[in-house]
């Protein structure tokens, strides 16, 4: 009797054992058996709204291809890459040298769409777009310029009246391709900038306090006044925030627009690497938003299953043609004609065991 | 000869035996089985424990390294420079779980106070219930009623007023955002009322009715008779305390929403903050350089480290109270 029951007990804690086990099995692998691929990718959040849209449009024409994004960050998104974990990776700001070197293949940059940081802020009675030079953006988030009537702000804004209250700083508090994308533009216009505290993902914020996310940042703006804070522009024309213009390279003060942002990736074609690898903040041009950048997935040229290989570079090939016609509406700008023609070249140049996947 | 494997043999069986009585002293072979797989799941939480030890040590060797000691003592964190340093994230874990505490702690024992003692049950089961409920909101929804709500709250009618009546304490000068370490306290508070008034509760419907009894027969007020029922729970309730801590320690989301994230160490406590627990959920999925990883990494084994020299400090004063009051009522 007892014996039994404990055989009894031991069986139904194997079984569940099993049970378990078979879960963790089916969560890792993305086997491709006849037919049917599937992929997986994983990387910047920025662009994760688009490749949703991307997925689910795609599963339609290709129920036979299964692909997964997780939006986990650039930097997770590298390392999987890097770990060879995921089957592509997406990234905001572009791999850099030692990051390449250190991957276990030649790494291709495809950028798939821009985004720009808008400068949002809190000012009761300011109607009028505020209007920004770039060294005035670097010294209030240097610290320097403390009150909201500084007459360096005042210059670039005749006939606006400003407070004489202290400016309350905000940025992301965690690490973001958008805080990426803003301190690489603060350092290319402000040497004090480039040598205090640099361009990253998590800079060593000099004053303000840091919001979490969009929203984050959003929600501390608008409830506090005098608040000044940067946010995408996505989320800054969804949620119709005021946005300053900001003088460009040329001189001119351009508001944050999807025109102005592919303004200033067209004009920066000339400046940009045959990698694709580029900065395009601080952008040439009349009409270029000077804080822009593109966003990329990132693939082995060398796919080691020609099967899955083929896959992921017709879902490449498809986003940056039919799959550009759902920026705009998700508030992305999409890629200038000559960059694509460029994206077209890094993607036929990926091969399986030497031979070409298109 | 025979001897030698007689005695061998008696030993083995009575070595066998031995262990069967241990494992189940009725000899029921079931018993003995069960015995071994509750002490299994046991040791399978003790394993899980060492095994984050000793990965969160091995991950952050590159940071032990090259900082040592420096990394609890610097109060620099630039992930660009590649430098970094623990301190502010230490003081504003501790600062934060410490303002909760003071707030929630009497909060606490007056809810428990009134739902066990005076409350009639009509009234202390809905109250209780929504009290329990409480604990059951996602962090994150904290979080954004602290952003929406409770920040812009404090910046216009709490933090003024403070900032007027003790303008002469360095506690309470600044620029009033409504963003920093007190709101972040005050959500922590929040968050961990219901988890210690429910313990606290439990304490004190523990105290065996016969003490409230003999407090009121000797001519004690209803005063003097809890504070006879407190006493009785106070290693309880210290229990209920440690919880508490626990969870303002590790508390992440809600607390980065409103603490606004600035590595510093300042007297003030309108001044932004940043906790152990927001700063590795806020930049662990950016980092790519290894340095910062692994700077990340030992954050996290300093915040293992933080909480069990708290609980340890926290079991040695439960400890001390409860050696003063002769051990009475050991509630939990």
């Amino acid at each position: 009797m007892s014996v039994s029951k404990s055989l009894r007990l031991l069986a139904l804690v194997s079984a569940l054992a099993l049970v378990l086990s078979s879960i963790a099995c089916n969560g890792g692998g993305s086997s491709s058996s006849s037919g049917s691929v599937s992929l997986t990718g994983a990387g910047a959040t920025f662009p994760n709204p688009l490749y949703q849209k991307w997925l689910s449009e795609y599963a339609k024409l290709h129920p036979n291809v299964k692909i997964d994004y997780q939006s986990i960050g650039s930097g997770g998104g590298i390392k999987q890459l890097k770990e060879q974990t995921v089957d592509f990776g997406a990234s905001d700001a572009p791999m850099k040298d030692e990051e390449l070197k250190s991957a276990p293949g030649e790494v291709l940059h495809i950028p798939t769409v821009l985004g720009a940081v808008v400068i949002t802020y809190n000012l009761e009675g300011v109607s009028k777009p505020l209007q920004f030079s770039p060294d005035v953006i670097a010294d209030i988030y240097l610290g320097k310029i403390k009150k909201w009537n500084d007459p360096k702000i005042t210059a670039d804004n005749a006939g606006v009246t400003l407070p004489a209250a202290d400016i309350t700083v905000v940025h992301r508090s965690e690490g973001s391709g958008t805080s990426a994308v803003f301190t690489d533009y603060l350092s290319k216009v402000s040497p004090e900038w480039k040598e205090k505290v640099g361009a990253g993902t998590s800079p060593s914020w000099p004053v303000g306090i840091g919001g979490k996310g969009n929203e984050g940042v959003t929600g501390q703006v608008k409830q506090t006044p005098n608040t000044i804070g940067y946010v995408e522009l996505a989320y800054a024309v969804q949620n119709n925030l005021p946005a300053a213009h900001i003088k460009n390279s040329s001189g001119n003060f351009i508001e944050a627009s999807i025109d102005s942002v592919i303004a200033a990736a067209a004009d920066s074609s000339t400046i940009t690497p045959d990698d694709l690898r580029v900065s395009i903040t601080n952008a040439p041009g009349a009409k270029s938003y000077p804080i822009s950048s593109y966003t990329y997935i990132l693939v082995y040229k060398n796919q080691k299953d020609a099967g899955k290989g083929k896959a992921l570079v017709d879902f490449v090939w498809w986003g940056i043609h039919d799959g550009e016609n759902f920026a705009k509406e998700l508030r992305y700008a999409p890629l200038p004609a000559d960059i694509v023609k460029r994206a077209e070249a890094k993607i036929n140049s990926v091969t399986a065991n030497g031979t070409a996947l298109r | 000869m025979s001897a030698v494997t007689e005695k061998g043999k008696l030993n083995f069986a009575g070595q066998y035996s031995a262990w069967r009585r241990a494992l189940s002293p009725t000899g029921n072979t079931g018993d003995a089985v069960f015995r071994v797989l509750m002490l299994l799941v046991a040791l399978f939480m003790v394993g899980i424990v060492v095994a984050m030890v000793i990965a969160l040590a091995a991950d952050s060797m590159p940071s032990i390294r090259l900082f040592g000691f420096r990394f609890l003592t610097s109060q620099v964190w630039n992930p660009i420079k590649g430098d970094f340093g623990a301190l502010p994230f230490v003081y504003g874990t501790v600062a934060s779980s410490l303002i909760a505490l003071l707030i929630s702690v009497p909060f606490s024992l007056g809810i428990a106070i009134f739902l066990v003692e005076q409350a009639p049950t009509y009234i202390a089961r809905p109250i209780g219930f929504m009290v329990e409920l409480l604990a059951a909101i996602p962090s994150v929804v904290y979080g954004l009623w602290g952003i929406f709500v409770l920040a812009p709250f404090l910046r216009v009618y709490i933090e003024p007023a403070l900032a007027k009546l003790f303008w002469w304490i360095p506690l309470f000068s600044g620029t009033i955002t409504g963003i920093g370490l007190l709101t972040g306290g005050i959500i922590l508070a929040i968050m961990v009322t219901p988890i210690i008034s429910a313990v606290v509760r439990d304490v004190l419907t523990a105290v065996p009715g016969s003490q409230r009894e003999a407090a009121l027969a000797l001519g004690a007020t209803k005063w003097e008779m809890i504070r006879v029922v407190l006493v009785n729970g106070a290693p309880g309730i210290a229990g209920a305390v440690i919880l508490g801590l626990g969870r303002a320690l590790g508390e992440t989301m809600a607390v980065t929403m409103v603490i606004g994230n600035r590595p510093q160490i300042s007297l003030s406590l309108f001044e932004p903050s940043y906790t152990i627990a927001s700063a590795i959920a806020n930049e662990f999925t950016e980092a790519t350089g290894d340095l910062h990883l692994s700077a990340l990494v030992e954050l996290g084994l300093i915040l293992f480290l933080v909480t069990f020299v708290v609980n340890g400090i926290a079991r040695i004063l439960v400890w001390n109270v409860t050696r003063k009051t002769g051990g009475v009522g050991r509630a939990v």
